[in-house]
């Protein structure tokens, strides 16, 4: 699509009228969109399909350009001929998630009983109920079963929900930068960016979509959260200890780089995202356990779906342990499954930049499972 | 490596495809860049998954269309159940490994037959490098200066063959090799590798 300089649109699943979407926690939405994008071409018989999961601040718009844009999606280097996932091969869906503010129901969209936004009185979503929300929209494209469920980070942990809730919808996962349960440490994280929107006056108990929206708690969020994305000798080698002035200025000012660093990260964040999606989505990677009170590897039992799972050395947010114990669990069940610790200093933000490494993987991984699937034909 | 040392190597890819049975499950611990998987998925049909510690190794194998997973050999043993593959292959990493016999053990715990190759460091040329020139040898099955080798472990056929009774371990076959060909005449001192086939009941 981007080879012919196509625009790239933003379509929209929506629930038929008279069905109701159940909430793992037992709360019915009447209405439900779903916005998502596809690139390349799904073929006769529908085996081609590729679902991308994406991140806690990324959307439905994984690649391409659309009209208006500078910067193509987010993942634009993977995704396009000849690429990772190779466009005159694969049919690729992207679609926002359910809780988000990029097109699919969230806390800003309207409420149908009341006719306001709905803020605050939005249901608590996990990540099954993200995954069933997906699930809708693949069904209604008429695809039974997705070659490949991938994503990174947030991404990867729907690629394992998929995995587990739908075992036979799908060929091949690929979880990246990813973990099989949020451990104390992430929630401690996500913690800290909920607290600081919360603290925020504007946040006004999550309605504020006709005022000031709570723009500070929400860049501290982000700050927060930018710098568990990067790595100790990331941050060092993009900033060290690089002052914006000359010498110290011996006030309370934006002094060093990355200070300035991280306050640009916030405030260009709150520009494209709503505060509450931030609270929803978090608190459903919170939810995230797909262990639950089990052994790991009983988990994945009676799974026969092809993995690839990498992780990044210096990922400290979502570290590499993480990954080989899912590995392992996997393995135990004798699951087909491939590793790979790509050596990268980038931290946790590898996966949005370390598109050679990915792409010698993914290509061949995928390749093999789409001829996989056509040989049991 | 010399040109001499692959060739050998291409050889000890025959021996151990003809030691593996057709349609069978494989896990092959250091696969490198997965040639020998590569060689048994094509001519035995067999189900294979490799262990490699290498990274760029890992995107070899993983162009092959070979499943692998990047890890030590020591730790990646522990992470199977029992029995789940047919053979269990070590070729020329057995002496890599921190802890062989722990190694050894646990390949036998997860595969039903276990094949291991290795250099024999008692073999004539290495000997006489001992004995007449009085430094460690350097041959073409054991390349390496002291300083800059993988091998943690040198072992001759006949240390492994007492290990193997030692450790009520089974010999089911042994092909003992020299540069070029199989060596049937006292290959503890002209065998410059061996392969064994070995198994626990």
């Amino acid at each position: 699509m981007s080879r012919t300089k196509e625009y790239v649109v933003t379509k929209c699943y929506n629930l038929p009228g008279g069905e109701c979407f159940t909430l793992e926690s037992g709360v019915g939405l009447e209405e439900l969109r779903v916005a998502y994008e596809t690139y390349g071409e799904l073929n006769e018989e529908k085996t081609n399909a590729v679902l991308i999961c994406h991140a806690l601040s990324g959307d439905a718009h994984v690649a391409g350009y659309a009209k208006g844009d500078k910067k193509p999606g987010w993942w634009d280097p993977m995704i396009g001929p000849g690429r990772a996932f190779d466009t005159d091969k694969y049919f690729i869906i992207c679609s926002n998630v359910i809780g988000g503010c990029k097109g699919s129901s969230g806390p800003k969209s309207i409420n149908p009983a009341t006719g306001k936004h709905y803020g605050l009185s939005f249901p608590i979503i996990s990540m099954g109920d993200i995954v069933a929300a997906q699930k809708k929209l693949v069904e209604s494209l008429g695809i039974k079963k997705l070659l490949s469920v991938c994503g990174g980070s947030m991404g990867g942990m729907q690629a394992l929900q998929w995995a587990v809730d739908h075992p036979d919808m799908i060929v091949s996962c690929i979880p990246i930068a990813t973990t099989y349960k949020h451990s104390a440490q992430q929630i401690a994280f996500d913690e800290v960016g909920r607290q600081a929107i919360m603290a925020d006056p504007a946040w006004n108990g999550g309605d504020y979509y006709h005022s000031e929206p709570p723009s500070r708690g929400l860049a501290v969020a982000r700050m927060v959260g930018h710098i568990t994305y990067m790595s100790n000798e990331s941050m060092d080698q993009k900033f060290g200890r690089i002052l914006k002035k000359e010498k110290l200025g011996y006030e309370f000012t934006t002094e060093f780089e990355v200070e300035g660093y991280l306050r640009y990260r916030g405030d260009s964040f709150v520009k494209r995202f709503d505060a509450n999606s931030y609270l929803y989505i978090t608190k459903a990677m919170d939810y995230f356990d797909i262990q639950k009170d089990k052994k790991l590897s009983e988990a994945f039992k009676g799974i026969k779906m092809r993995f690839l799972v990498i992780a990044f050395s210096s990922d400290w947010l979502y570290p590499p342990s993480q990954s080989k114990e899912l590995v392992k669990a996997l393995k135990m069940n004798g699951i087909d499954v491939t590793y790979c610790e790509i050596s990268s200093a980038y931290g946790h933000d590898s996966f949005l930049l370390e598109f050679d490494e990915q792409t010698k993987l993914i290509k061949h991984f995928l390749n093999r499972s789409f001829k996989k699937k056509a040989a049991e034909k | 490596m010399t040109s001499k040392v692959k060739e050998e190597l291409r050889l000890d890819h025959k021996v151990i495809g003809d030691m593996v049975g057709k349609d069978t499950m494989v896990l092959d611990m250091g696969c490198g860049t997965g040639d020998l998987l590569e060689y048994l998925v094509i001519n035995k049909g067999v189900k294979g998954a490799g262990v490699e510690i290498n990274e760029d190794a890992i995107y070899s194998c993983v162009e092959k269309g070979l499943s692998v997973s990047h890890g030590d050999i020591d730790s990646g043993l522990r992470e199977y159940p029992d029995k789940l593959f047919d053979y269990v292959i070590f070729n020329q990493t057995m002496q890599q490994v921190h802890k062989p016999k722990e190694a050894l053990n646990e390949a036998l715990r997860i595969g039903k037959k276990v094949i291991i190759g290795f250099p024999n460091f008692c073999n004539f040329k290495a000997r006489m490098q001992l004995f007449f020139m009085g430094h460690v040898p350097i041959t073409p099955s054991l390349p390496y200066t002291w300083y800059d080798t993988p091998n943690l472990h040198f072992l001759s056929i006949k240390d492994f063959v007492v290990f193997c009774k030692g450790q009520d371990i089974n010999i089911e076959k042994s092909v003992y090799l020299s540069e070029e060909k199989m060596v049937r005449f006292m290959p503890n001192l002209f065998a410059q590798n061996a392969v064994f086939q070995i198994s626990r009941d």
